[in-house]
């Protein structure tokens, strides 16, 4: 089972927020999803929960009941207690008793919460709100799990544990699609999609995405054109498009381009074309 | 300091509301306090009964705007007619002295009566009903039982459903499997058992520290106080659908709260009020609970007495309930139906986008 968004537009007033974009997430799999700010990341998920009307396309989503979703807002209550919140979400979902009890042991456990179910969401830190908005979007085992921006803002650790989160559910059949400004994340998902100002500039796994990436990207120090460099570490990067990698631009040095460099250069290259 | 000063205009200036409080505000309490702020009842309406009917009305001043003359009615006719709110004065003929009762339950106009016929020496006799001693907390009481029903229903009401927005839980809502009315329903179930609770501690502390009179039906009184209750709610939903933050749902319900407070005749009475502003308090909720509450509590009016502000409470309680629910639910699902029963759905395109990004 694959659910979808196929040929997908939204406007908000003057402004494209979604422009025939089209995404598929597999059951089974993690979806990365990841753009700079105002790509339109949050809207194509919002699109798939229903939170957002299209103006031209379909979505295919399973119903509520099997639905999972962590919005990039805090996804809890804040003064209910961890375990408060799990119960009240998994009542909607019509979870009770022994079933709600094992459940709930089962999923504090597995984020690392356990110690924490009787603290009042108010009182947890950033990254252990994320876990909890996580476990309850889980809570009721979705067919499609959307992850709005899940990392953001949370530390190296409760990234992994996220991460793991996310990874077990999908190996446990569910769909997944998060969105991610963190490449690295993305690097590992079995699908990535990069939008750029409402248009997919590339999508496929992290390995196709390389394979199918034109032109040279060069390490210098001393950009030829500014306007197609950007700084990485102490060095600089510069993206020609039309380059040959087997024939680099003299006197400067190709490099083997990774996920950072891919959604620079084609960004680069989508803002170049729309300006001529 | 200049760069704050800046600072500061251009934040006021992007607020609208509270430029709007700023400058609409002042006037707004001019004007009611101009026109509104009025304890002297300029006549009362008055019944004349009894065998010498005629002879009393040609007699009295024009104070009294006698509406009802009745030479064949009694005593007790007269006091059905104050019962019901028909008239605020009943002369009573046939005795000596003749007999003026007076509706203790309108306290200014009672006042006021109470100054004219005292005038009048031994040729009347004074009888105050349902508040004798003209006591203010007799009149206050039922109005202040409406005042915290209002103040739980629009205030408390809208922070609650606005706190769901500021924290991004109504999102979260949006897409769970749950029908919006049910949420709306499920939100509003505590403010208005913890509203009547409050409707029961106030009136019961207020009969017992101030003597009130609970002389009606009980029943009757807590048909009024549902009724009013499903009208304030629904202003604070209004009012959570119109705000985005909890500041903006206060200062909105301050909007709805400040002219009640003032209008409803609950602190001046709507008699005395000029025209010009008396109609704004006959289109508030509290003017009609405060009829109910007064009428019931002091006086003891039957339900039949008190149908008009019955109805208009009713017809309130519709409008206002089904507008804020409607868009409370536009913001609960602006996308696809909620009910999809389909293990999966295809989402044809809309004409029309919805929210934001």
């Amino acid at each position: 089972m694959t659910y979808s968004v196929r040929s997908a537009t939204v406007r908000f007033g003057a402004t494209v927020a979604l422009d025939d974009v089209t995404v598929e997430v597999p059951r089974g799999s993690v979806v990365a999803v990841v753009g700079g700010d105002g790509a339109g990341k949050s809207t194509l998920l919002r699109a798939l929960v229903g939170e957002v009307s299209l103006n031209g396309g379909t979505v295919e989503a399973p119903p509520k009941q099997r639905l999972g979703y962590l919005p990039a807002s805090s996804g809890s209550w804040a003064a209910l207690t961890v375990a408060q919140n799990i119960d009240f979400v998994a009542g909607i979902y019509g979870l009770a008793g022994d079933e709600l009890a094992a459940r709930r042991a089962e999923l504090l456990d597995r984020a690392a919460l356990t110690q924490a179910a009787g603290r009042l969401a108010a009182q947890l830190s950033g990254g252990m709100r994320r876990k909890l908005g996580f476990v309850m979007a889980i809570v009721h085992r979705p067919d499609l799990l959307i992850l709005d921006e899940p990392s953001t803002g949370v530390d190296p650790v409760s990234r992994i544990d996220l991460w793991r989160l996310a990874s077990e559910a999908a190996a446990s059949g569910a769909a997944v699609l998060m969105s991610t400004t963190y490449l690295d994340e993305a690097e590992r998902a079995a699908h990535l999609v990069v939008l750029d100002r409402g248009r997919v500039l590339v999508q496929g796994s992290y390995d196709q995405v390389r394979a199918d990436f034109a032109g040279v990207i060069t390490q210098t120090d001393q950009p030829v054109r500014a306007e197609w460099a950007w700084r990485r570490g102490r060095a600089r990067h510069e993206y020609w498009p039309d380059a040959d990698p087997s024939d680099p631009p003299a006197g400067a040095t190709a490099v083997l381009p990774d996920l950072e460099d891919i959604v620079i250069a084609l960004s680069l290259a989508r803002r170049d074309a729309v300006r001529s | 300091m200049k760069a704050m000063i800046v600072k500061e205009f251009r934040e006021l200036l992007r607020d609208r509301r509270t430029l709007g409080m700023l400058v609409a505000l002042p006037l707004v309490l001019l004007v009611i306090f101009g026109y509104a702020a009025n304890f002297y009842v300029s006549s009362l309406s008055t019944a004349v009964v009894g065998p010498q009917a005629s002879q009393v009305v040609a007699m009295l001043p024009s104070f009294f705007d006698v509406t009802v003359t009745e030479p064949a009615d009694t005593q007790a006719d007269a006091e059905t007619l104050l019962r019901d709110n028909k008239v605020d004065v009943a002369f009573v003929t046939g005795k000596t002295p003749v007999l003026a009762l007076v509706d203790g339950s309108n306290l200014f106009a009672a006042q006021s009566a109470v100054a004219a016929l005292n005038k009048a020496g031994d040729r009347v006799k004074t009888q105050v009903l349902y508040n004798p001693g003209l006591k203010t907390s007799w009149v206050m009481v039922p109005a202040i039982i409406g005042l915290i029903l209002t103040f739980i229903g629009t205030i408390v009401t809208s922070i609650g459903m606005v706190r769901e927005r500021e924290a991004g839980t109504l999102e979260q809502l949006a897409v769970m499997p749950i029908r919006p009315s049910r949420v709306i329903l499920g939100k509003i179930a505590p403010y208005f058992l913890v509203a009547a609770l409050d409707m029961i501690i106030v009136t019961v502390l207020g009969i017992g520290l101030f003597s009130v009179p609970f002389n009606g039906n009980p029943f009757a009184f807590a048909l009024g106080a549902a009724l009013f209750l499903f009208v304030v709610l629904g202003l604070g939903v209004f009012i959570s659908t119109i705000s985005q933050t909890a500041g903006q749902a206060i200062q909105t319900a301050f909007f709805f709260l400040l002219p009640q407070i003032l209008l409803s005749g609950m602190i001046f009475p709507l008699d005395a009020m000029a025209a010009g502003v008396r109609w704004i308090g006959y289109l508030l909720p509290l003017t009609y609970f405060t009829m109910i509450s007064q009428g019931i509590m002091l006086r003891g009016a039957p339900i039949a007495s008190l149908w008009l502000p019955f109805v208009v409470l009713a017809a309130m309680a519709a409008v206002v309930f089904t507008g804020a629910t409607l868009r409370f639910r536009r913001d609960l699902a602006p996308g696809r139906n909620p009910d999809s029963a389909s293990p999966a759905h295809e989402q044809p395109a809309a004409t029309e986008p919805a929210g934001t990004a």
